[in-house]
């Protein structure tokens, strides 16, 4: 009996060991991986222009189309912005870009100055929108093929490896 | 006679039962919501950006009539597990789940053991 309890409390404490090694080896961020695979819901964004609403439909014609949540207000969206004018030349991927709790005039200034990227332009005025396509923070982009299932997320300003990264995808059909 | 009391039984009772439908507590689900962008801080304890719109969509839903668990099920899908400081039993976490009741269930098998070795002693 006595060598069962030794037994027993050594293994409890390499137990309780082990989960500390795991949990302070874990990076504590969250991480949008377990996100990948999973299909969007339904989608229903309004435009930027006028009133009319976006919906799954209009994305499910396109191979691949990148989501993507910025502001004028963003200095990290200006960051990535010529990675997304770089994209847009691609013929396999439209882009949706949706503007975040934003002020119209503001996120005009930013395209003219900056240039046009999006094939669609949605708003999220009070940015409740942003919680549908499990956004927490801007910039942030989703690629979703066809049948709207996501293949990657993007969290912070796109890098030149993003870029990249996207072309080998789309272009790998 | 019987009859008639049993009926009377159950129509108090299920009107008790509907009586006793509580509003969901909004505060309760905001301690249950993490804020991601916080350190260690749910979204009742934070007042930013993203921690004011899980607020107001959950408002919303609420509004719109979900339950409590209907809420975390679209949150978990939209944010994952991670987003619930108390998230449902399932695989990846049946261990953490379980592992108090295999101690307890352990515990009490070293002491009963040990009580019983002492007692045969004496």
């Amino acid at each position: 009996m006595q060598k069962i309890i030794k037994i027993t409390i050594i293994l409890l404490l390499i137990f309780i060991l082990g989960i500390f090694f795991l949990s302070l080896n874990k990076s504590s961020n969250y991480n949008t991986e377990s996100l990948v695979g999973n299909k969007l819901g339904e989608i229903e964004l309004v435009s930027f222009e006028d009133d009319s609403i976006f919906t799954n439909d209009d994305f499910k014609k396109n191979s691949f189309t990148l989501i993507n949540f910025w502001a004028s207000w963003c200095a990290p969206c200006r960051v990535e912005h010529p990675q997304l004018m770089e994209l847009s030349k691609e013929n396999n991927i439209q882009i949706l870009g949706v503007n975040f709790k934003d002020k119209k005039i503001n996120a005009l200034k930013f395209l003219k100055d900056l240039g046009d990227p999006y094939e669609y332009l949605a708003r999220d005025s009070n940015g409740k929108q942003s919680v549908n396509f499990g956004i927490y923070g801007i910039p942030e982009s989703i690629l979703i093929d066809d049948k709207l299932k996501i293949i990657k997320k993007f969290v912070g300003p796109l890098t030149n490896q993003d870029l990249n990264n996207i072309k080998e995808i789309i272009n790998n059909l | 006679m019987k009859i008639k009391i049993f009926l009377i039984i159950f129509f108090i009772n299920f009107n008790l039962n509907l009586g006793s439908i509580e509003p969901i507590d909004e505060s309760k689900i905001h301690k249950n919501l993490r804020c991601l962008v916080c350190q260690g801080q749910s979204i009742a304890d934070s007042n930013s950006e993203f921690a004011l719109t899980l607020k107001m969509v959950v408002k919303d839903l609420i509004k719109n009539g979900k339950s409590e668990d209907e809420i975390y099920d679209f949150l978990s899908e939209k944010y994952g597990d991670w987003i619930l400081y108390n998230p449902k039993l399932n695989v990846g976490n049946l261990l953490l789940w379980s592992l108090p009741y295999l101690a307890l269930v352990l515990g009490g098998a070293i002491i009963v053991s040990l009580v019983r070795k002492q007692s045969k002693k004496t």
